[in-house]
């Protein structure tokens, strides 16, 4: 797919702006600070609806302007759809597909669909698990967007039983048993002696949810880990033909949970790809990676188990220490961690195959993205950044923005945009 | 900003669910206009449903006297109970006309972060009206969203030992609708609660 069209209005530093765009390279040149990022970040904005440099919409809309327009022509095989967004800080977005408004702006979400480089990805190798859990989820939301509604179901369970657990600290702290508030009626004894009524009986119903929630969240994450790996592997390898092999593993609690104890360990056993042999030990990458379909029930099963095992530190500190949101994908430089390991051009190396990997995945989904390459060059020495743009070269539309035109490697020579001062002219 | 009372009852006004500040001095300038006969009938309304309404001494629903009029009809099934979040949800089942067994309303669901625990549900006296055996069926009619699953399955656990017989609302496709206007969710659920066609 490719964009035929981008127009702001009112978008970040753009009061209105109308571009036309073909299939192939585009650049935009200019200096920093002058509004290149703006225009790939309305793209990434029509493809997932949140922005890659902002948790809020606020900063999109333009200073003193009440809401902000993106309008955008997407090209998919011959057909044209117009999707435009009306960006509403603060109250509900607006969608209009080919001028008929949809009900919900979530419905527009996949007709355009984008993978963006940016020099943030660094920390997907440098920085913290959190980087990595939402390299995943962002990816699976991009391939099936129900994963938005788990991954927030999700979330509101952990928010719920979080809150349980801090009243419970709470009041183990104060010396008591958990505060009972409510009315209190004639039936105590009956109530009681039903086992309810105590923070523990209710406790045991998040778990049940959030073992329910987790597991079709791991679930996906374990699946697309696998779906991964060869293709990081391969992307890795080309980008730094020679050097040591890499490999992805997913981390889990759920199996740190269950080592320590021999009982559990049976019946986290399916969670294969979880449960790492050791530090010192990557699975080994000649093997074809069998794409090992994840048993969602053993997975609740696992996770429930694992919550029982750390109950006593969780009503201690009032957290929830089991569970998809304290796991992480583990980045493998040959026998080392690529964190703390890798040098800085193997980090670029490794942040640049696990983009190219979520590349090919969605476009093996059907319908080749357009890809964008944010300010990644300068960043780049020569070899990786020729070998990057030989391997970018091949995609459908490729958008790069650059603060001078050498950062554009001759690979991805093609139309080219300056921009300056809010406005974008097209010189070639 | 209005003069004094004018704007006390905007104000007011503003403080009522799903009424903005627009709207709010929209009503309060109607009111204004209004003959003071039909001002004053809506007032004694207002006050009327504060001293005379109370809660069902048995199911929680809104009442007019000791017991909701649902509770009082002996026609009722006392064998089947369903159990809502609030008394508009008894009100929207009644529109069905599907079911004719009692209710028992609440109060809520259980939210930790709103502080809300069992406790502060009326689910002792839900226990109490179980406890004759009299009950052979419980409906859980609670919100099918994440405090109203909670809510469910913690009455699905604590009813459990009395060996009734407990069942949860079908969730799925609204009647009528499209397939293809389904959000993924409500598919997904509907795929999940699917039944055997008998024919």
């Amino acid at each position: 797919m490719h964009v035929a069209h981008l127009s702001l209005t009112d978008f970040r530093s753009y009061d209105a702006v109308e571009l036309a765009l073909e299939p192939g390279a585009a650049a935009f040149v200019g200096p920093n600070g002058q509004g290149k990022t703006n225009l790939v970040e309305a793209l990434g904005y029509v493809a997932t609806q949140s922005s890659h440099r902002v948790a809020t919409d606020g900063p999109l809309v333009r200073q003193g302007a009440a809401r902000a327009v993106v309008r955008s022509v997407v090209v998919r095989d011959d057909r044209r759809a117009l999707v435009e967004l009306e960006i509403n800080p603060g109250r509900a977005n607006r969608a209009r597909l080919n001028r008929s408004p949809v009900s919900r702006p979530r419905d527009v979400i996949g007709l355009l669909r984008t993978v963006l480089f940016a020099p943030e990805d660094l920390a997907l190798v440098k920085g913290d698990p959190a980087e990595r859990r939402r390299f995943l989820d962002d990816l699976l939301v991009a391939r099936a967007p129900r994963f938005a509604g788990v991954r927030a179901d999700y979330d509101r369970v952990l928010k719920q039983r979080g809150a349980l657990l801090r009243t419970a600290a709470q009041a183990r702290r104060g010396g008591r048993s958990p505060a009972r508030s409510g009315r209190r009626a004639e039936s105590e004894a009956a109530f009681a002696a039903a086992g309810a009524g105590d923070v523990l009986s209710t406790l045991e119903v998040w778990d049940a949810h959030l073992a329910r929630h987790g597991a079709e969240l791991l679930a996906a994450r374990l699946e697309l880990v696998e779906a991964l790996r060869p293709l990081v592997a391969a992307s890795y390898a080309a980008l730094a033909p020679g050097s040591v092999p890499v490999d992805l593993e997913y981390r889990g609690t759920l199996s740190t949970g269950s080592a320590g104890s021999g009982g559990s360990a049976e019946s986290a056993g399916p969670a294969g790809p979880a449960a790492p042999a050791g530090p010192a030990a990557p699975a080994e990458p000649a093997a074809p990676a069998a794409v090992h379909a994840p048993d969602r029930a053993a997975l609740e099963e696992g996770l429930r188990a694992g919550l029982l095992e750390v109950r006593a530190a969780e009503l201690e500190r009032g957290v929830t220490l089991v569970g998809p949101h304290r796991d992480d994908l583990f980045l493998g430089l040959g026998e080392l961690p690529a964190r703390g390991y890798a040098s800085h051009g193997e980090s670029w190396s490794f942040a640049l195959a696990l983009r190219l990997a979520a590349y090919d995945l969605l476009r093996a989904d059907g319908g080749d993205p357009v890809l964008i390459l944010d300010d990644v060059f300068a960043e780049l020495d020569a070899q990786r950044r020729r070998r990057l743009a030989e391997l970018v070269a091949p995609a459908e539309q490729v958008l790069i923005t650059a603060a001078v035109p050498d950062d554009v490697p001759a690979e991805l020579a093609g139309a080219r945009f300056d921009v300056a001062e809010g406005s974008v002219t097209r010189v070639r | 900003m209005y003069e004094g009372v004018v704007q006390n009852l905007i104000d007011e006004l503003g403080m009522l669910p799903g009424v903005g500040p627009k709207s709010a001095q929209r009503i309060a300038f109607h009111l204004l206009a209004a003959e003071p006969a039909d001002v004053k009938r809506l007032a004694h309304a207002l006050l009327e449903v504060k001293e005379k309404v109370r809660f069902c001494r048995v199911c929680g629903n809104v009442a007019a006297e000791e017991e909701c009029r649902i509770c009082r009809d002996a026609r009722r099934d006392p064998h089947v109970i369903c159990v809502v979040e609030e008394s508009k949800d008894v009100v929207a089942i009644e529109k069905t006309r599907e079911f004719r067994g009692r209710y028992h309303v609440l109060g809520g669901a259980i939210s930790p972060i709103d502080g809300v625990g069992p406790d502060d549900l009326r689910i002792r006296e839900l226990m109490t009206r179980l406890a004759d055996g009299r009950v052979t069926e419980l409906i859980i009619a609670t919100d099918p969203n994440l405090e109203g699953e909670a809510t469910a399955t913690y009455l699905a656990r604590l009813v459990k030992p009395m060996g009734l017989k407990v069942t949860r609302l079908a969730s799925g496709l609204p009647v009528g609708g499209d397939l293809e206007y389904a959000d993924e969710v409500t598919l997904g659920r509907a795929f999940e609660g699917r039944r055997l066609l008998d024919v």
